[in-house]
């Protein structure tokens, strides 16, 4: 529970004198610092004068502040924050795995290796790929990575003229990001009504300048692009690369794969669809798979199986993009991903799917009398609310997520895709049970009611917060980020 | 004359050959409160449809794309230091006035009536 007798700032408890430990008379003579006088620090640091329970009860009570997928309910759309298995933890966490180190000769680290080449090779089979790496370190690192690797394809072949990578209006910004950092200029294609690209648009955009098309499948507003198959013929026919955002491939998982789809190169997030953890910037992991005829392409190093069954760990790839990691990428997260797949099996793994769309369509269909629905139709793992059906109380998608918040859920993505003005993208996962899901759908139908009945309600969340009612606007333009700048009002 | 591209920037032509460029009432409403706005400096090159700035809100960031071809004459700084103002009204608070090279480029943007209903549509 939280003590707000100590959710202050730990600088509001500082009194001057109060000390945390007690230091015994120095007996010893008085130390000199080696550093130039003008390099020393002329006053003494500003620190809270504090004792070390309210240092204690301070962080305590502030880490109970979290919410996480730990905590409750956590529906972000197009990021597949699904909950983390405790045994992929445990796993990561043995002492042995935790003492590695990677410089260890080769010969004492077979186990390890023996896993990271299971991985890469069981994550090829779910993909459709021929081979992939794992030394990304994250999702948009698996982009630039990805598209390094068409780069490198080109420029193999001489066709140094490609300079454009076609976008869906519909992407996330990573894409169009990825791209520019790879140096290519972008080219948004628009979409249709249903959400889906539209290819009549794809195809005035298509010439022998193109390098590749990146596409989500399915897209962010949780629909399959149902003319893969002919967007796939198009691109290939002028020579372009087809690229897989794995972003999406939650609902996908054991049931199709991108390889057959048409694509030659993809990324997946292992911390969407293989449960590692998510989020706050922490370590990431963002394989990059390749179809046949491409793997010369991937960075450097790459494991390999020997004949003598033993693996070994590789540089000599003449044609490799080089490196793009000082290893061989985040160790603990790939071994999460591969107890994660190892824990639910072929079977299980094509359950999550099923699962996932279940889920988001029984959201969905209990909500959309209320909501307004965009794009009709089944959605895969999630779909999008264009804000309230009834507009006129002036209540929008921000007022709604913030309220939610009162009810122990986490907002879910506002205000993405851009498709929509009052986008509210909801993505439950396969891990929520019916229970929770209706909980969901009761309060999220309370807030529309309330929104008629009592619209400040909604406005002005939330209330139950630790910190209630923010003002953005005011945040944004004058933001105070220290306690001086709080302190001085 | 006031013309529209379909991004919701608008060009306002005050004199034969100088004009105002900002964000529509229908963009400013949509946005929500802006809270940034980033202009070229005077002087720079503009082309038509291409970006010459962002504008970012509470709720969203978005470029803004150049009506017209041309050449910034001046920056509207109680914009840039009060962002709020385009909120208040957009057209009052333009963004940057340019020197149009080419006034034909005008026929091919939206007007009013066009513009009017590419709204209507874009709320249903």
């Amino acid at each position: 529970m939280n003590n707000k007798l100590y959710d202050k700032l730990i600088f509001e408890y500082s009194c001057p004198g109060r000390i945390g430990v007690k230091l015994p008379k120095n007996e010893f003579s008085a130390y000199t610092s080696p550093l130039p006088a003008h390099l020393g620090r002329k006053d003494n640091p500003e620190l809270p004068c504090v004792d070390e329970p309210t240092v204690v009860r301070h962080y305590t009570n502030m880490s109970t502040n979290n919410f996480g997928v730990d905590t409750g309910f956590y529906p972000l759309g197009s990021c597949t924050m699904k909950y983390n298995p405790k045994i992929n933890e445990e796993i990561a966490a043995d002492a042995v795995i935790a003492k590695l180190h990677p410089a260890q000769p080769f010969s004492t680290v077979q186990g390890a290796l023996k896993a990271y080449y299971t991985l890469q090779s069981m994550l090829s089979e779910i993909g459709g790929m021929a081979e992939f790496t794992l030394n990304p370190f994250a999702g948009a690192h698996g982009e630039l990575t990805g598209l390094m690797v068409i780069h490198a394809y080109h420029d193999y072949n001489g066709d140094y003229k490609r300079d454009k990578v076609i976008v869906p209006d519909s992407a996330h910004g990573t894409n169009p990001a990825s791209a520019a950092v790879c140096g290519y200029k972008v080219v948004e294609v628009k979409s249709l009504s249903d959400g889906t690209v539209d290819v009549e648009d794809l195809e005035t955009k298509l010439d022998d300048t193109v390098a590749a098309i990146m596409m989500t499948n399915p897209n962010t507003v949780g629909m399959f692009e149902k003319n893969i198959p002919r967007i796939a013929e198009l691109v290939h026919g002028v020579g372009a690369l087809m690229y897989y955002d794995g972003a999406n491939l939650n609902p996908l998982l054991g049931i199709a794969r991108p390889g057959d789809m048409g694509f030659d190169v993809m990324h997946i997030n292992l911390h969407k669809t293989f449960s590692t953890p998510h989020g706050g910037g922490g370590p990431g992991s963002g394989p990059v798979g390749v179809r046949k005829g491409l793997e010369q392409f991937l960075p450097n190093p790459r494991v390999v199986k020997s004949d003598d069954d033993s693996y070994q760990v590789v540089c000599d790839g003449k044609e490799s993009l080089g490196r793009i990691s000082a290893w061989l990428g985040n160790f603990t997260v790939e071994l999460r991903a591969l107890a994660y797949i190892l824990s639910l099996g072929a079977d299980g793994l094509a359950q999550v799917g099923k699962l996932a769309t279940l889920n988001a369509n029984y959201i969905k269909a209990s909500l959309d009398d209320l909501y307004k629905l965009p794009i009709q139709g089944y959605c895969k793992h999630e779909f999008v609310f264009d804000g309230l059906k009834d507009k006129s109380t002036g209540v929008t998608t921000l007022n709604i997520a913030k309220r939610l918040l009162d009810f122990g859920f986490h907002a879910p993505t506002i205000y993405f895709p851009l498709l929509f003005h009052e986008s509210l993208m909801i993505e439950p996962t396969e891990t929520e049970n019916r229970t929770t899901l209706d909980e969901f759908i009761k309060v999220m139908r309370q807030i529309a009611n309330e929104a008629i009945s009592d619209p400040d309600k909604v406005k002005k969340a939330p209330w139950h917060t630790p910190v209630v009612h923010p003002d953005d606007t005011q945040a944004a333009l004058e933001p105070k980020v220290t306690w001086k700048q709080l302190s001085d009002n | 004359m006031i013309k529209y591209l379909p991004s919701h920037e608008y060009v306002r032509v005050v004199e034969d050959n100088k004009a105002y460029i900002g964000i529509t009432p229908f963009a400013a409403k949509q946005l929500g409160n802006v809270v940034y706005v980033d202009a070229p400096d005077e002087g720079e090159e503009l082309t038509k449809g291409e970006e010459f700035g962002a504008i970012e809100s509470v709720k969203a960031a978005s470029d803004l794309y150049s009506p017209v071809s041309g050449m910034v004459i001046e920056v509207n700084e109680d914009v840039i230091d009060n962002p709020k103002l385009v909120s208040d009204d957009p057209i009052a608070n333009w963004i940057i006035k340019v020197h149009l090279h080419d006034v034909s480029e005008l026929d091919d943007l939206l007007d009013q009536a066009a513009y009017d209903k590419l709204c209507a549509e874009e709320t249903h």
